[in-house]
Formats: C-alpha cells, structure tokens, sequence
C-alpha cells in the first residue's frame, strides 16, 4: 500500500456521534421550556448545522442549482421541446442554430441538437449518478469490514483492492468493454466495478479508527456480531466519509463515460450521452460547427464541476460538524 | 530499513501474482474462449483443439494458472495473430515510449504544481488561492480529449507554434530529438494529475507551516521567503515522492487517451488500435504489462519515499 502522509488527504475522520443516537431536538421530541425568552435559533442539532454551513458556502449551493437545473433541462426538457432522435433527417443535416426552426441547430445527420443533448444528458446522469452509488455502497461495505475485522482478512481483502488499483482504468475498462456488448446497464457495472476501490480504501480506514471505539466495544459486549457492528455502527459513522465519497464517485463515472465514448466504445446511436456526442463533434472542430461541439463539452465540464462543489462543501459541512463539538 | 524494504516488495509481489490472477481470468472469458479469441473466427475446430493442447488449456484450471506464471515469468507474452509477432517484440518497442512521456508528464507537472502549491499555502483564503483551485479544478473537469483538441486548435492552428503530432521517430531518441512535437502531448498528459497534485502540495505545506521549527525559524529573525523555501517546502518535498508513485495509474490511463488523440507511438495508441481489432493477445499483455510496472513503480517510489523521510520506516509505513 502506498504511505499516506498528513494532509495527504482532506478526508474527515468522521468521528461524529452514531446517527439516530437520541440528540434533543430529534423530530418530535418536546421542545425544552427555555425560560419563555425564545434564544434565536443557536442550540440546532448537528445536522441542521451541517445544513446551515452547506448552505453558507456558496459554490456548494451553486453546484447543487446546477445539478437540479442540468436534470431538468434532461428529463423535463424533452416534454416541452420534442424532436425525433431516432430516425435521421439528411436533408436538415448540418443546420446552423436559430436556423429552420433549430435553435441549436443539428447534426451530421440531422438530428436536432438541443434536443439530442437532452436526451445525452439522461444517459450521462443515469449511468454517473447509477455507477458512483453502486460503486460507494459496495466499497463501504467493503472497506468497512475488511478494517473491522482486522488480520489475515484485512490483509487478504485489500491486497486485493490493491491489485486492482494498480491496473490502471482506462485498460481495464477499454478491455472488458471489448469483451462485452456496450449497453448502459453493462456500461453502469464496469465503471463500477472498479470504482469501488477508492471508497474501500478510505472506509475502511474510518472503520479501524471506529472498531475500538467504546460504543463498539460496549455493543459487542452485548452480544452483537460482527455484521451488526459493520451495518448498524461503522458505516453509520463513517457516513460523512461515505455521502462526501459519493459526490466524487459520480463525477469520476461521468467522465469515465466520456472517455469510453471517445474511445469508441460508448453505447452506440441512437442513444446518445454527452461524451459520445463531445467526441463526434471533436471531429468537427476544424470545421465551422462549433454547436456540435461546445455544449456537450461544457455540459460535461458544468455536471462535473457541479458535483465536485457539492463534494467540497458537504465535507465542510462534515467536518465542522466534528469541530464545533 | 531493509526490514521496511522487504516487507514492501513481499507486498508488491503478491498484488502482482493477484494482478496475472485477474488477466488469467479475463483471458478465460474472452469471446469464444481463449483459442478463438487468439486465432481468430477462420479458425478450424482441429486448429483450436491443437493450440489448447499447446497452452496447456487442456489441463486443470490451477496447472493452467501456473503455466500462464511460467510463460508470463520466462517473457512470453503470447503472440499476436494479426500482427504476426510475438507481444513481447510489440511491448519492448512501445514501453519506453509511454515510460518517456509519462514521466515528462510527472515532471511537468510538479514543475508547475510545487509553486502554485506554495503560492496557494502561503496566501491561502486570499484571491491566489482561490484562482489556482478554480484553474485546477476546471482542468480535471474537462474530459482530457477536449482539453488536448482545445490545445491542438489553439496552439497549431490559431497560432501556429507547435506541430498538431506527437514525433514519429521508431527509437525513444528520435522521438526526444523531435522536442517541439512533444510539448503539447506532455502538457496535456501532464495536466491530468495537475490537480491533485497542486491540492496536495498545497495542504503539505499548510501543515508544514504551522509546525514549531517554522516558529523558531521566524523567531530567529528569519525572512518569510528563506522559511518558506529553505524550511517548509523542503520538508513539503519528500511526501511528493510518494505522490509521484500514487499518479502512475492515472497517468497510464491519461496516456491511452493523449496517445490516441496526437497519434503518439506508444502503449497506449497500440491498446487503442488492438481494441478496434480485437487484438485480445495484445489487449491482456499489454494490460498485465502496465499494471506490473505501476507496482513496480509505486514500490519504487515508496522506497525512495522510505530513503528520504526516516519517519516513514520507522513507523513502517503503511498498516
């Protein structure tokens, strides 16, 4: 394994209280009588304050605006603009913007490209978004229990992880895509598949740093099993670490998607997703239809940019959570 | 010392055993198996037998994995029909291709990275800081072919400074000899792990800065600039190394695609064009080459890491 110097990584320790422990101020929970003089809002719970502070931070809030606002261009847009992205129209092929009725014109082949770049959205969330979160939950798991468990089998699962690692995943996901049919479920669990590993690696440091915990040592004193411990204590708390993952993941597999596109090994037309579509409008670029490939470039760079800001501001919030205890 | 350093190459050598274990896998589940997927769809039924029986395909799944050692140990990394030539011939023209620009690639990227890292630190949460993070984060963001088109239309067609092709030349001198060529390639590869690197560089020397020699050194009367250069930064270096090892996989990765996109001769443009024929003796040893040199590497690396820093073996590293 690689050494990990301080400050290698900003990650959080994420050592905060086990999420449902029986805080105040929890939903329902009676308001406590301060003395009839209401103190403005200070004494919130922890999780409101992550809130506040997520909110604070304005890059954050911007990325998540841009998130909502790149799935609904997506999946509300094409009900109020509808084209025909399936069958081609070679005699409006090539049409600059605001003309015939296009406003972003179209192309080679005429399909409309406002309307394709919704529908390349689609793809591109559904297999980012579908991928990171599978990746994120399986690598919890992962990682969780290998640091939980500790000795042989520790060292048996991460060399394993470290395998993996080392090869690095353009090869690996150019030769398995080689292998199989590109479709966007088999696209969703390659990506996967080896994006898992990241998360392994920091969940389970959180898990070792949780394991001798006394609330562990405690709950295992009473009885409860490993299982129990991985599901219910360590991933419950290493949580921040988890969510915070998560955003990160999403945009990786965005790009991943793009990559494989551009490598020719996309999902194939009529589908469409915006790598795919950045890539055969790069073959444009000399010539004058710069439609065809700036915005699902910039598409591409706002959805990763947006996820990346999220990312930043949710372990803000994480970690001063930790810090204002 | 030489505790730490063997105890890591142990590690080293079972991911690499646990890396073969994985191609071997993948090689039993190429399409139509591994005979077809090697000989091609004209192969006769007696031809596939033929050659299972000459691999060793025949015998039990474990003896198998031992012979595909034995062959992959002795150099022989299976032969490519298509091209007409062992893989091993293809691998040793194109390694040190991919090793020079990937490492020109780190350079360039740690030449840029170690200021912009020390700028940020030392005006960190004032505007220098946020632009460099701003910069950085947009390059990752872009898909790394667009970036290099962007690159290639800027730099050799709006201002015709720089060839749109990466050198040509067969040897690894030819191609160093050909320079110009290589610069936007390098800078594009390099701008892969400028962000990471920057970050990284960065929150070391942020630690470093508050640390009670600094202290001391200011208390001596000290200029800013001598403690930042001469204290902090030196000791923000030796954790680089170790950063250095971390990126390979991701450099390797950012190769495939800078290879492919300015034609460059190497590893990466070769798995590329093997992908597009289904070349799949090329595709695993290539993919089995590379994963064992970037744990060769990152061993390298840690070692060097280990030899610089003394905490580090000390404390014995990892775990």
């Amino acid at each position: 394994m690689t050494t990990t110097p301080r400050g290698a990584d900003e990650t959080p320790a994420a050592e905060n209280l086990p999420a449902g422990a029986p805080l105040p101020t929890g939903p329902g929970s009676p308001e406590p009588v301060e003395s009839s003089q209401r103190r403005p809002r200070r004494r919130s719970s922890l999780g409101r304050q992550g809130i506040e502070m997520f909110l604070e931070n304005r890059l954050a809030v911007l990325g998540l605006v841009l998130i909502v606002g790149l799935v609904l261009f997506s999946f509300v847009g094409p009900l109020l603009h509808r084209t025909d992205q399936v069958h081609t129209d070679l005699a409006n092929a090539y049409v600059p913007p605001g003309e015939r009725g296009y406003l972003l014109g179209t192309d080679g082949i005429g399909y409309d490209q406002l309307g394709r770049l919704m529908l390349g959205g689609q793809t591109s969330l559904i297999v980012g978004l579908a991928a990171g979160l599978l990746a994120t939950a399986f690598g919890t798991l992962w990682g969780a229990t290998a640091g939980f468990l500790g000795g042989w089998v520790d060292a048996v699962m991460m060399r394993l992880v470290d395998a993996l690692l080392s090869i690095p995943a353009l090869f690996l996901f150019m030769l398995i895509a080689t292998i199989i049919t590109p479709t966007v479920p088999m696209l969703v669990l390659t990506i996967a598949a080896f994006a898992w590993l990241n998360p392994a690696r920091m969940i389970r440091g959180d898990s070792i740093a949780l394991r001798s915990r006394d609330f562990i040592v405690a709950m295992r004193g009473m009885g409860g099993g490993s299982a129990r411990a991985v599901r219910s204590h360590i991933v419950r708390n290493a949580i921040g670490t988890v969510i915070v993952n998560a955003t990160f993941q999403i945009a990786d597999a965005i790009l991943y998607v793009a990559y494989l596109s551009y490598l020719g090994l996309g999902v194939p037309p009529p589908a469409a997703n915006w790598g795919g579509m950045l890539s055969s409008g790069i073959g444009e670029i000399y010539s004058a239809n710069w439609w065809l490939v700036y915005p699902p470039g910039i598409l591409i760079i706002l959805l990763v940019l947006a996820f990346n800001f999220v990312g930043d501001g949710l372990r803000d919030a994480f970690e001063v959570r930790l810090r204002k205890r | 010392m030489w505790q730490y350093v063997l105890r890591r190459s142990g590690q080293a050598f079972v991911v690499i055993l646990l890396v073969t274990f994985i191609t071997f896998l993948l090689l039993h589940n190429l399409p139509g198996g591994a005979a077809r997927s090697a000989l091609g769809l004209d192969a006769t039924q007696a031809q596939i037998d033929a050659y299972n029986v000459q691999m060793g395909y025949d015998q039990p799944f474990l003896v198998q994995y031992a012979m595909y050692l034995g062959r992959l140990f002795s150099g022989d990394l299976g032969f490519s029909f298509q091209q007409n030539q062992p893989v091993v011939d293809l691998i040793v023209q194109r390694l040190p291709k991919t090793m020079v620009l990937s490492f020109l690639a780190a350079v360039v990227a740690l030449l840029i990275a170690i200021p912009l890292g020390v700028v940020q630190a030392t005006r960190r949460g004032q505007w220098p800081d946020y632009l460099v993070t701003s910069v950085a984060l947009l390059a990752y963001a872009t898909p790394l072919f667009f970036l290099g088109m962007l690159l290639i239309v800027l730099f050799s067609q709006t201002i015709p400074l720089l060839p749109p092709q990466a050198p040509q030349g067969f040897s690894v001198l030819d191609i160093l000899a050909d320079w110009p060529g290589l610069i936007l390639p390098v800078v594009t590869l390099a701008i892969v792990t400028l962000a990471a690197y920057t970050r990284y560089v960065r929150s070391t020397m942020i630690d470093n800065l508050q640390e009670n020699y600094i202290r001391t050194a200011r208390a001596k009367g000290m200029s800013e600039g001598r403690v930042v250069i001469r204290h902090a930064l030196r000791n923000s270096l030796f954790p680089v190394i170790s950063l250095l090892g971390m990126y390979i996989p991701a450099l390797f990765s950012g190769a495939l695609v800078v290879e492919q996109l300015f034609n460059y001769p190497g590893m990466g443009l070769m798995f590329w064009q093997a992908t597009q024929t289904r070349d799949f003796p090329i595709l695993l040893a290539t993919t089995t080459i590379v994963a064992i040199a970037t744990v060769v590497g990152s061993l390298l690396a840690d070692i060097a890491y280990a030899v610089a820093d003394p905490r580090v073996r000390l404390s014995g590293g990892s775990e």
